[in-house]
Protein backbone atom coordinates (compact mmCIF):
# COMPACT_ATOMS: atom_id res chain seq x y z
CA UNK A 1 0.00 0.00 0.00
CA UNK A 2 2.99 2.31 -0.40
CA UNK A 3 1.53 3.94 -3.47
CA UNK A 4 -1.74 4.54 -1.66
CA UNK A 5 0.11 6.05 1.28
CA UNK A 6 2.13 8.34 -0.98
CA UNK A 7 -0.96 9.50 -2.83
CA UNK A 8 -2.71 10.28 0.46
CA UNK A 9 0.37 12.10 1.77
CA UNK A 10 0.72 14.30 -1.31
CA UNK A 11 -3.03 14.93 -1.41
CA UNK A 12 -3.06 15.91 2.26
CA UNK A 13 -0.36 18.54 1.82
CA UNK A 14 -1.81 19.93 -1.40
CA UNK A 15 -5.36 19.91 -0.02
CA UNK A 16 -4.26 21.66 3.15
CA UNK A 17 -2.43 24.43 1.29
CA UNK A 18 -5.07 24.96 -1.39
CA UNK A 19 -7.91 24.66 1.13
CA UNK A 20 -6.46 27.35 3.39
CA UNK A 21 -5.85 29.60 0.37
CA UNK A 22 -9.42 29.07 -0.80
CA UNK A 23 -10.87 29.72 2.67
CA UNK A 24 -8.99 33.01 2.87
CA UNK A 25 -10.21 34.03 -0.59
CA UNK A 26 -13.76 33.07 0.35
CA UNK A 27 -13.60 35.15 3.52
CA UNK A 28 -13.07 38.23 1.38
CA UNK A 29 -14.80 37.40 -1.89
CA UNK A 30 -17.78 35.10 -1.41
CA UNK A 31 -18.83 34.90 2.24
CA UNK A 32 -19.63 38.64 2.53
CA UNK A 33 -21.97 38.22 -0.45
CA UNK A 34 -23.61 35.20 1.23
CA UNK A 35 -24.12 37.25 4.39
CA UNK A 36 -25.69 40.05 2.35
CA UNK A 37 -28.00 37.56 0.68
CA UNK A 38 -29.01 36.18 4.07
CA UNK A 39 -30.33 39.62 5.01
CA UNK A 40 -32.70 39.40 2.04
CA UNK A 41 -33.46 35.81 2.90
CA UNK A 42 -34.44 36.60 6.46
CA UNK A 43 -36.42 39.65 5.37
CA UNK A 44 -38.34 37.23 3.17
CA UNK A 45 -39.28 34.95 6.05
CA UNK A 46 -36.34 32.84 7.07
CA UNK A 47 -34.17 30.18 5.54
CA UNK A 48 -36.04 28.61 2.68
CA UNK A 49 -35.19 25.02 2.08
CA UNK A 50 -37.72 24.54 -0.68
CA UNK A 51 -38.25 26.37 -3.93
CA UNK A 52 -42.01 26.31 -3.46
CA UNK A 53 -41.81 28.86 -0.69
CA UNK A 54 -39.74 31.35 -2.66
CA UNK A 55 -42.33 32.99 -4.93
CA UNK A 56 -44.87 33.25 -2.13
CA UNK A 57 -42.47 35.00 0.18
CA UNK A 58 -41.32 37.20 -2.62
CA UNK A 59 -44.45 39.30 -2.72
CA UNK A 60 -43.76 40.76 0.69
CA UNK A 61 -40.06 41.10 0.05
CA UNK A 62 -39.94 44.26 -1.95
CA UNK A 63 -41.05 46.38 0.95
CA UNK A 64 -38.89 44.68 3.51
CA UNK A 65 -35.94 44.94 1.18
CA UNK A 66 -36.07 48.66 0.63
CA UNK A 67 -35.90 49.22 4.34
CA UNK A 68 -33.38 46.34 4.58
CA UNK A 69 -34.40 45.63 8.16
CA UNK A 70 -35.45 42.02 8.72
CA UNK A 71 -38.25 41.52 11.18
CA UNK A 72 -36.54 39.89 14.17
CA UNK A 73 -39.48 37.74 15.18
CA UNK A 74 -39.84 36.35 11.70
CA UNK A 75 -36.16 35.70 11.32
CA UNK A 76 -35.70 33.99 14.65
CA UNK A 77 -38.52 31.49 14.43
CA UNK A 78 -37.47 29.43 11.37
CA UNK A 79 -33.89 29.20 12.62
CA UNK A 80 -35.11 27.02 15.49
CA UNK A 81 -36.12 23.99 13.42
CA UNK A 82 -33.03 23.90 11.26
CA UNK A 83 -30.92 22.03 13.74
CA UNK A 84 -27.44 22.85 14.86
CA UNK A 85 -25.47 25.48 12.97
CA UNK A 86 -22.17 27.15 13.81
CA UNK A 87 -22.52 30.54 15.47
CA UNK A 88 -21.84 33.53 13.25
CA UNK A 89 -18.39 35.03 13.41
CA UNK A 90 -15.32 33.03 14.24
CA UNK A 91 -17.04 29.67 14.66
CA UNK A 92 -18.65 29.95 11.25
CA UNK A 93 -15.35 30.98 9.69
CA UNK A 94 -13.54 28.11 11.43
CA UNK A 95 -16.02 25.54 10.09
CA UNK A 96 -15.63 27.03 6.65
CA UNK A 97 -11.86 26.57 6.85
CA UNK A 98 -12.30 22.97 7.98
CA UNK A 99 -14.75 22.28 5.15
CA UNK A 100 -12.32 23.81 2.66
CA UNK A 101 -9.35 21.81 3.87
CA UNK A 102 -11.25 18.52 4.09
CA UNK A 103 -12.74 18.82 0.60
CA UNK A 104 -9.45 20.23 -0.66
CA UNK A 105 -7.86 16.94 0.38
CA UNK A 106 -10.76 15.09 -1.23
CA UNK A 107 -10.28 16.92 -4.54
CA UNK A 108 -6.53 16.42 -4.27
CA UNK A 109 -6.96 12.66 -3.76
CA UNK A 110 -9.02 12.48 -6.94
CA UNK A 111 -6.58 14.70 -8.84
CA UNK A 112 -3.47 12.79 -7.75
CA UNK A 113 -5.01 9.35 -8.28
CA UNK A 114 -6.35 10.18 -11.74
CA UNK A 115 -3.16 11.93 -12.83
CA UNK A 116 -1.06 8.93 -11.73
CA UNK A 117 -2.93 6.82 -14.27
CA UNK A 118 -1.72 9.27 -16.90
CA UNK A 119 1.88 9.23 -15.71
CA UNK A 120 1.64 11.66 -12.82
CA UNK A 121 2.07 15.39 -12.37
CA UNK A 122 5.78 15.96 -12.85
CA UNK A 123 6.21 19.60 -11.88
CA UNK A 124 4.25 22.69 -10.95
CA UNK A 125 3.62 23.67 -14.56
CA UNK A 126 2.02 20.33 -15.40
CA UNK A 127 0.12 20.75 -12.17
CA UNK A 128 -1.31 24.05 -13.37
CA UNK A 129 -2.74 22.35 -16.44
CA UNK A 130 -4.16 19.48 -14.39
CA UNK A 131 -5.63 22.14 -12.15
CA UNK A 132 -7.25 23.81 -15.14
CA UNK A 133 -8.82 20.47 -16.04
CA UNK A 134 -10.12 20.09 -12.48
CA UNK A 135 -11.56 23.60 -12.66
CA UNK A 136 -13.33 22.77 -15.91
CA UNK A 137 -14.69 19.50 -14.53
CA UNK A 138 -15.82 20.60 -11.07
CA UNK A 139 -16.62 24.30 -11.47
CA UNK A 140 -17.04 25.38 -15.07
CA UNK A 141 -19.14 22.56 -16.50
CA UNK A 142 -21.58 22.12 -13.58
CA UNK A 143 -21.69 25.90 -13.16
CA UNK A 144 -23.00 26.41 -16.69
CA UNK A 145 -26.21 24.57 -15.93
CA UNK A 146 -26.38 25.28 -12.21
CA UNK A 147 -24.77 28.68 -11.63
CA UNK A 148 -23.50 29.35 -8.11
CA UNK A 149 -26.52 30.35 -6.09
CA UNK A 150 -26.96 32.56 -3.07
CA UNK A 151 -29.24 31.75 -0.14
CA UNK A 152 -32.90 32.57 -0.89
CA UNK A 153 -32.50 31.83 -4.58
CA UNK A 154 -35.03 29.47 -6.10
CA UNK A 155 -33.74 26.07 -7.16
CA UNK A 156 -35.07 22.74 -8.31
CA UNK A 157 -35.18 19.58 -6.19
CA UNK A 158 -31.87 19.10 -4.36
CA UNK A 159 -31.38 15.41 -5.16
CA UNK A 160 -32.00 15.96 -8.87
CA UNK A 161 -29.54 18.83 -8.99
CA UNK A 162 -26.93 16.74 -7.18
CA UNK A 163 -27.41 13.93 -9.70
CA UNK A 164 -27.08 16.33 -12.64
CA UNK A 165 -24.03 17.99 -11.07
CA UNK A 166 -22.30 14.65 -10.51
CA UNK A 167 -23.17 13.30 -13.96
CA UNK A 168 -21.92 16.49 -15.61
CA UNK A 169 -18.62 16.35 -13.74
CA UNK A 170 -18.12 12.68 -14.68
CA UNK A 171 -19.01 13.24 -18.35
CA UNK A 172 -16.79 16.31 -18.62
CA UNK A 173 -13.88 14.48 -16.97
CA UNK A 174 -14.29 11.55 -19.34
CA UNK A 175 -14.49 13.92 -22.32
CA UNK A 176 -11.39 15.86 -21.35
CA UNK A 177 -9.53 12.62 -20.67
CA UNK A 178 -10.38 11.27 -24.11
CA UNK A 179 -9.36 14.55 -25.77
CA UNK A 180 -6.05 14.71 -23.94
CA UNK A 181 -4.91 11.09 -23.96
CA UNK A 182 -6.45 9.44 -27.03
CA UNK A 183 -5.17 10.38 -30.45
CA UNK A 184 -8.08 9.28 -32.58
CA UNK A 185 -10.65 11.43 -34.32
CA UNK A 186 -13.74 9.31 -33.52
CA UNK A 187 -12.81 9.35 -29.84
CA UNK A 188 -12.30 13.11 -30.00
CA UNK A 189 -15.79 13.47 -31.44
CA UNK A 190 -17.13 11.22 -28.70
CA UNK A 191 -15.31 13.41 -26.18
CA UNK A 192 -16.97 16.56 -27.43
CA UNK A 193 -20.32 14.78 -27.36
CA UNK A 194 -19.71 13.74 -23.75
CA UNK A 195 -18.88 17.29 -22.74
CA UNK A 196 -21.89 18.78 -24.54
CA UNK A 197 -24.48 16.11 -23.68
CA UNK A 198 -25.28 17.14 -20.07
CA UNK A 199 -26.14 20.63 -21.27
CA UNK A 200 -28.43 19.30 -23.99
CA UNK A 201 -30.19 17.22 -21.34
CA UNK A 202 -30.26 20.37 -19.26
CA UNK A 203 -29.93 20.99 -15.56
CA UNK A 204 -33.00 20.77 -13.33
CA UNK A 205 -34.44 24.26 -13.13
CA UNK A 206 -36.79 25.82 -10.57
CA UNK A 207 -40.45 26.44 -11.40
CA UNK A 208 -39.95 30.16 -10.95
CA UNK A 209 -36.87 32.32 -11.03
CA UNK A 210 -38.35 35.01 -8.82
CA UNK A 211 -36.04 35.91 -5.97
CA UNK A 212 -35.52 38.76 -3.54
CA UNK A 213 -31.80 38.66 -4.38
CA UNK A 214 -30.79 41.57 -6.65
CA UNK A 215 -29.40 40.54 -10.02
CA UNK A 216 -26.21 42.54 -9.43
CA UNK A 217 -25.44 40.75 -6.18
CA UNK A 218 -25.88 37.34 -7.81
CA UNK A 219 -23.71 38.26 -10.77
CA UNK A 220 -20.98 39.45 -8.42
CA UNK A 221 -21.25 36.14 -6.57
CA UNK A 222 -20.96 34.05 -9.74
CA UNK A 223 -17.80 35.91 -10.74
CA UNK A 224 -16.34 35.59 -7.23
CA UNK A 225 -17.07 31.86 -6.99
CA UNK A 226 -15.66 31.11 -10.44
CA UNK A 227 -12.44 33.05 -9.88
CA UNK A 228 -11.79 31.75 -6.35
CA UNK A 229 -12.30 28.22 -7.62
CA UNK A 230 -9.94 28.84 -10.54
CA UNK A 231 -7.19 29.97 -8.16
CA UNK A 232 -7.93 27.04 -5.84
CA UNK A 233 -7.48 24.51 -8.64
CA UNK A 234 -4.33 26.15 -9.99
CA UNK A 235 -2.79 26.17 -6.49
CA UNK A 236 -3.91 22.59 -5.87
CA UNK A 237 -2.38 21.33 -9.10
CA UNK A 238 0.83 23.31 -8.68
CA UNK A 239 1.36 22.16 -5.08
CA UNK A 240 0.77 18.54 -6.10
CA UNK A 241 3.42 18.98 -8.78
CA UNK A 242 5.94 20.48 -6.34
CA UNK A 243 5.35 17.99 -3.51
CA UNK A 244 5.38 15.03 -5.84
CA UNK A 245 8.62 16.29 -7.38
CA UNK A 246 10.21 16.39 -3.92
CA UNK A 247 8.92 12.90 -3.26
CA UNK A 248 10.26 11.26 -6.35
CA UNK A 249 13.52 13.20 -6.10
CA UNK A 250 15.91 12.61 -8.92
CA UNK A 251 14.29 9.46 -10.19
CA UNK A 252 14.67 8.98 -13.90
CA UNK A 253 11.19 8.00 -14.91
CA UNK A 254 8.34 9.44 -12.93
CA UNK A 255 5.94 6.83 -14.11
CA UNK A 256 8.04 4.02 -12.71
CA UNK A 257 9.53 5.79 -9.75
CA UNK A 258 6.28 6.78 -8.18
CA UNK A 259 5.46 3.48 -6.59
CA UNK B 1 -2.18 -5.75 -2.97
CA UNK B 2 0.74 -7.56 -1.38
CA UNK B 3 2.71 -8.03 -4.55
CA UNK B 4 6.00 -6.61 -5.71
CA UNK B 5 7.76 -4.13 -3.51
CA UNK B 6 6.86 -1.77 -0.74
CA UNK B 7 9.45 0.94 -1.11
CA UNK B 8 9.24 4.23 -2.90
CA UNK B 9 11.22 4.14 -6.09
CA UNK B 10 10.39 0.62 -7.11
CA UNK B 11 7.57 -0.64 -9.25
CA UNK B 12 4.54 -2.38 -7.93
CA UNK B 13 2.51 -4.72 -10.07
CA UNK B 14 0.09 -2.98 -12.34
CA UNK B 15 -2.92 -4.63 -10.76
CA UNK B 16 -1.90 -3.49 -7.30
CA UNK B 17 -1.12 -0.07 -8.70
CA UNK B 18 -4.58 0.20 -10.18
CA UNK B 19 -6.23 -0.94 -6.96
CA UNK B 20 -4.35 1.52 -4.81
CA UNK B 21 -5.01 4.47 -7.10
CA UNK B 22 -8.66 3.54 -7.42
CA UNK B 23 -8.89 3.28 -3.64
CA UNK B 24 -7.36 6.75 -3.24
CA UNK B 25 -9.78 8.22 -5.78
CA UNK B 26 -12.73 6.55 -4.05
CA UNK B 27 -11.61 7.93 -0.71
CA UNK B 28 -11.47 11.40 -2.27
CA UNK B 29 -14.94 11.05 -3.76
CA UNK B 30 -16.27 9.85 -0.40
CA UNK B 31 -14.73 12.77 1.51
CA UNK B 32 -15.99 15.29 -1.03
CA UNK B 33 -19.43 13.74 -1.14
CA UNK B 34 -19.78 13.74 2.62
CA UNK B 35 -18.90 17.41 3.06
CA UNK B 36 -20.48 18.74 -0.10
CA UNK B 37 -23.47 16.50 -0.78
CA UNK B 38 -24.57 15.04 2.54
CA UNK B 39 -28.21 15.64 3.39
CA UNK B 40 -27.51 15.52 7.13
CA UNK B 41 -28.70 18.85 8.48
CA UNK B 42 -25.75 19.51 10.83
CA UNK B 43 -23.23 18.72 8.07
CA UNK B 44 -25.10 21.00 5.70
CA UNK B 45 -25.13 23.86 8.19
CA UNK B 46 -21.48 23.45 9.14
CA UNK B 47 -20.34 23.58 5.52
CA UNK B 48 -23.09 25.96 4.37
CA UNK B 49 -20.88 28.84 3.22
CA UNK B 50 -18.50 26.39 1.63
CA UNK B 51 -21.23 24.70 -0.39
CA UNK B 52 -22.46 28.02 -1.70
CA UNK B 53 -18.92 29.18 -2.45
CA UNK B 54 -18.16 26.00 -4.39
CA UNK B 55 -21.43 26.13 -6.31
CA UNK B 56 -22.38 22.74 -4.93
CA UNK B 57 -26.12 22.18 -5.13
CA UNK B 58 -27.45 23.51 -1.84
CA UNK B 59 -30.78 23.79 0.00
Amino acid sequence: MTLFRNVVFIAAIAGLVAGVVLACMQAYATVPLILKAEVYEQAGGGHQHGHAAAPAANATDTNAMSSAVPAPAEAAAPAEDEGWAPADGFERFAFNVVANVVTGIGFALILVAVSEFAGGIGNWRQGVFWGLAGFAVFTLAPGLGLPPELPAMPAADLAQRQIWWTATAVATAAGLGLLAFRKSLPLAILAVALIVAPHIVGAPQPDSFETPIPEGLHHQFVVAVTLTNLVFWLVLGAVVGVVRGRFTGTATSLRDSFA
Amino acid sequence: MNTASVSLGASVSSQSRFMQLALAALLGIFVMGFVGFSHIEAVHNAAHDYRHSMAFPCH
